[in-house]
C-alpha cells in the first residue's frame, strides 16, 4: 500500500493525474436528480469507444479498394475469427450511434440544458452532431455495396447544385468525374482519420465545457447557488461513485438492447444494413429506389420537400438550402430560446405543443425519406418541413409569451 | 376432417394470392435452416444447376462442406468437378466478359442473393418460369419479367403455359394481362417434389447469405443471459451506494 501511495504522489509530482481524477469524478459535483434522459451522454461516450476500437480491428482486414472493398467485408464476415461479430457491432454501433446521440440531444431540448450558461456545450455538442454524420456518410461507402455507392452518388451531386463553384465543388470532393476507387480510398483516410480525430477533440471540449460549468438537471435549478459551508453545492453529489454506479446499470440495460440487435436482427429490418448492399457497388446499374440511411432521412425528405423553383434558383439549390439550414439552425438554439425557464417541468403549454409537434413532423419526416415520393407524401414532407421550422423561428416569440410556473429554490427528488 | 380442411386450404392458398395478378404476391419458402439432409440437397441442386453460370466467389467448399455436416470427401466427390481445392471459393470457369456476350448481362454472384432479394422472393421466382416464345431462352418469369435466365430447372418442373385473362380497362379497350400459370408438361418431379427441390435451394442460398447466422444467435442468448445478470448486481450495487442519497 504504502508503496503505490508514494507511486501515487511521484506521478503527481509530475502530472495532475489525482488532480483531474477529483476534478472530472470524484469530486465533480452533479445534481442528484439526474433521471433516465441522462443516460445517453455516457452511452454516447460508450458508443464512441465501440465503434474505434470495432473499427481498428475491421481495417486490420478490411481493403479500401474499389476491387477488392466488397470481398474484404465478406472475407471479414466468413473467414476472420470473430470478423463477423466485429462487423455487426461496428455497422449496429453506427445506428445506435445516432439513437442514442438523438436521445441525448432531445434531452437536452427538454430541460434547456443548451441555455445560458451552458450555450458552448451546446455547441461543442452540435459540431459533435456534425461530424458524426460526416464520419457516417464516410464510412457507408467503405463497404461498396450499391447503396454505398448511389448514396455517396446522390449526396456529393447535391454539392453540384451550389451555383458557380458547384460542379467544380463535387469534382474536387469526389476526385473523379464519378464516386470511384479514389473517391474510397480518401472516404477512408477520413473516416479512420481526420474525422475520428476531430471527434475526440471536440467530445474532450464538450466534456470539459460541461465540467467547467456544471451539469443542468431536469428541474433546470443551478445547484451552484446553493453551497453548504464547505464549498459543495447541497443538491450535488460526486460523479464517482455515485453517477458511475449508476451508470453502469444504464450501460448494461443499453448493451441488452445493443446486443439484442447485434445478435439477433443485425440488418434492423432493412435499415441499420440496407438489402441493396448485399450487391457489389455498380455504377452502371442504378438501384430502382436510393434511400439513405435512416439517421439521415429526415433531411433527405425536407430535400426532396422541396419542389418549385423560386427565380432563378432551381427546386435542388434550394432543397439544399432547406437541409442545410435544418442542421444549422440547432446551432441556435440556446439563442432563439427566451423563456425565463429551462425545464419542461416549469415552461407553458405552448412550448410544450411545440416540441411535441417538432418530434412528430422530425419522425414523420424520417420515415418519409425512407420511401419513394408520391404526391400525398411530398405534400406531407412539405408540412412537416414547415413545421421543422416553424418551431424554431417561432420560438423567440411563444417562449417569451407561453405562462411559465415558479422554479422551486432545490433540485427536486422522485423516488429512485 | 377440420385438419384436412385446413390443410387444403393452407396448401391450396398460395396459389389463390398467386392469380390476384398485379404486385405478385409472394409465397412463403418456409424455410427450415436447422435442417441438415434440405440444405445439403439444396447444395446439390445449387452445384448442378446454377453453378453452370452463377458463382458463389465469397464461400468456401469446406465451409459448406463443415457447417452443412458434410466430410470433405463426400463434398470433393459429389460437389467438387473441376479439380478445385477444398479451400476454394466456389467460383466457376465462365468470365463475366463471356457471360456478357453469351446472356446480355453476366449472372449475379449467388453467395449473398437471398439477403439482397429474400427468401419469399426466390422461392417465388424460380417457381414462376413460364413458356414465352417472344424471349431468347423460350421463357419469362412472374417475379422477374424479361430476366435473362432460362428456366434451368425446367428437366424437374416441366414447363408452365401462362394463362391469360381479358381485362377492360377505363378506355374500354381489352388486354391481355398474365392471370396465372399451369403446369402443362409435368416433368420429372410431381408439383410437391418440386417445390421441396426449391426450398431446399433456397435454404442452401440463405445459409450462404450467412454462414454463422445460427451462431451468431445461439451466441446472442448466452449473451443476454449474462448481461441480465449482470444488470441484477449492477442495479443492486446502485441501490446500495444510493442508500445516503435523499
Amino acid at each position: 500500500m504504502g508503496m503505490l501511495i508514494s507511486m501515487r504522489d511521484w506521478v503527481d509530482a509530475r502530472f495532475p493525474m489525482t488532480k483531474m481524477w477529483e476534478e472530472h469524478l470524484s469530486k465533480y459535483y452533479a445534481p442528484k436528480n439526474f433521471n433516465f434522459w441522462y443516460f445517453f451522454g455516457s452511452l454516447a461516450l460508450l458508443v464512441l469507444v465501440i465503434q474505434i476500437i470495432t473499427g481498428i480491428f475491421l481495417t486490420m482486414n478490411y481493403k479500401p479498394d474499389a476491387t477488392q472493398a466488397f470481398a474484404s467485408v465478406e472475407y471479414i464476415m466468413r473467414d476472420v475469427d470473430w470478423g463477423w461479430l466485429i462487423r455487426y457491432m461496428h455497422s449496429t454501433g453506427a445506428s445506435a450511434f445516432f439513437i442514442v446521440v438523438y436521445l441525448h440531444m432531445f434531452r437536452g431540448m427538454l430541460y434547456g440544458s443548451y441555455k445560458g450558461p451552458r450555450e458552448l456545450i451546446w455547441l461543442f455538442g452540435m459540431m459533435i452532431y456534425l461530424a458524426l454524420m460526416a464520419e457516417a456518410f464516410f464510412g457507408y461507402l467503405l463497404p461498396w455495396g450499391q447503396m454505398s455507392y448511389w448514396g455517396a452518388q446522390v449526396i456529393v451531386s447535391l454539392f453540384g447544385a451550389i451555383p458557380g463553384i458547384g460542379d467544380s465543388l463535387s469534382l474536387w470532393i469526389r476526385g473523379d468525374y464519378v464516386i470511384s476507387d479514389v473517391t474510397l480510398n480518401r472516404f477512408f483516410a477520413l473516416h479512420v482519420i481526420a474525422v475520428p480525430l476531430v471527434l475526440v477533440a471536440l467530445v474532450v471540449m464538450h466534456i470539459l465545457a460541461l465540467h467547467e460549468v456544471g451539469s443542468n438537471n431536469p428541474d433546470g435549478v443551478e445547484i451552484k447557488k446553493n453551497k453548504d459551508e464547505n464549498g459543495i453545492p447541497r443538491d450535488g453529489i460526486p460523479f464517482h461513485p455515485y453517477y458511475t454506479v449508476k451508470d453502469i446499470a444504464g450501460v448494461v440495460m443499453f448493451l441488452m438492447f445493443f446486443a439484442f440487435v447485434l445478435f439477433f436482427i443485425p440488418e434492423g429490418g432493412g435499415y441499420f444494413l440496407e438489402a441493396p448492399n448485399f450487391e457489389p457497388a455498380n455504377p452502371l446499374k442504378t438501384p430502382e429506389h436510393i434511400a439513405p440511411v435512416w439517421y439521415f432521412t429526415p433531411y433527405y425528405a425536407m430535400l426532396r420537400a422541396i419542389t418549385f423553383d423560386i427565380g432563378p434558383l432551381s427546386s435542388k439549390f434550394l432543397g439544399v438550402i432547406v437541409m442545410g439550414a435544418a442542421v444549422v439552425i440547432l446551432f441556435f438554439l440556446p439563442w432563439l430560446d427566451r423563456s425565463p425557464v429551462k425545464s419542461i417541468r416549469y415552461r407553458g403549454p405552448i412550448y410544450k405543443i411545440m416540441l411535441a409537434l417538432f418530434v412528430v413532423s422530425f419522425a414523420v419526416l424520417g420515415y418519409l425519406g425512407t420511401q419513394a415520393p408520391t404526391d400525398l407524401k411530398t405534400l406531407l414532407a412539405q408540412v412537416g418541413t414547415a413545421v421543422y421550422f416553424a418551431f424554431f423561428l417561432l420560438m423567440p416569440i411563444y417562449t417569451k409569451f407561453d405562462p411559465t410556473k415558479p422554479v422551486p429554490e432545490r433540485v427536486t427528488m422522485g423516488s429512485h | 376432417m377440420k385438419k384436412h380442411l385446413l390443410a387444403i386450404l393452407l396448401l391450396v392458398a398460395p396459389t389463390v394470392s398467386l392469380a390476384s395478378g398485379g404486385n405478385i404476391h409472394l409465397d412463403k419458402a418456409n424455410i427450415d435452416p436447422q435442417n441438415k439432409e434440405s440444405l445439403q440437397r439444396g447444395v446439390r441442386t445449387f452445384v448442378n444447376y446454377c453453378m453452370g453460370c452463377h458463382s458463389a466467389k465469397y464461400q468456401r467448399y469446406n465451409r459448406t462442406a463443415r457447417d452443412l455436416g458434410l466430410s470433405d470427401d463426400e463434398v470433393l466427390h459429389n460437389l467438387m468437378f473441376t479439380g478445385e481445392k477444398l479451400g476454394d471459393h466456389m467460383d466457376i470457369a465462365m468470365t463475366p466478359a463471356d457471360a456478357k456476350n453469351w446472356f446480355g448481362a453476366a449472372p449475379p454472384d449467388l453467395t449473398l442473393v437471398a439477403r439482397v432479394r429474400g427468401v419469399d422472393w426466390l422461392y417465388t421466382y424460380l417457381r414462376s418460369f413460364y413458356r414465352d416464345a417472344s424471349r431468347p431462352f423460350g421463357v419469362n418469369n412472374r417475379v422477374f419479367p424479361n430476366v435473362g435466365m432460362p428456366n434451368v430447372l425446367w428437366r424437374l418442373q416441366g414447363i408452365q403455359e401462362p394463362v391469360y385473362e381479358t381485362i377492360t380497362d377505363d378506355e374500354g379497350r381489352e388486354h391481355q394481362a398474365l392471370e396465372g400459370l399451369e403446369l402443362k408438361d409435368v416433368g420429372l418431379q410431381s408439383p410437391a417434389e418440386f417445390d421441396r427441390t426449391v426450398r431446399d435451394l433456397v435454404n442452401y442460398l440463405a445459409y450462404m447469405g450467412e454462414p454463422i447466422k445460427h451462431q451468431r444467435m445461439a451466441l446472442g442468448v448466452k449473451v443476454l443471459l449474462f448481461l441480465l445478470v449482470f444488470f441484477v448486481i449492477a442495479y443492486l450495487l446502485k441501490k446500495e451506494y444510493w442508500k445516503d442519497v435523499h
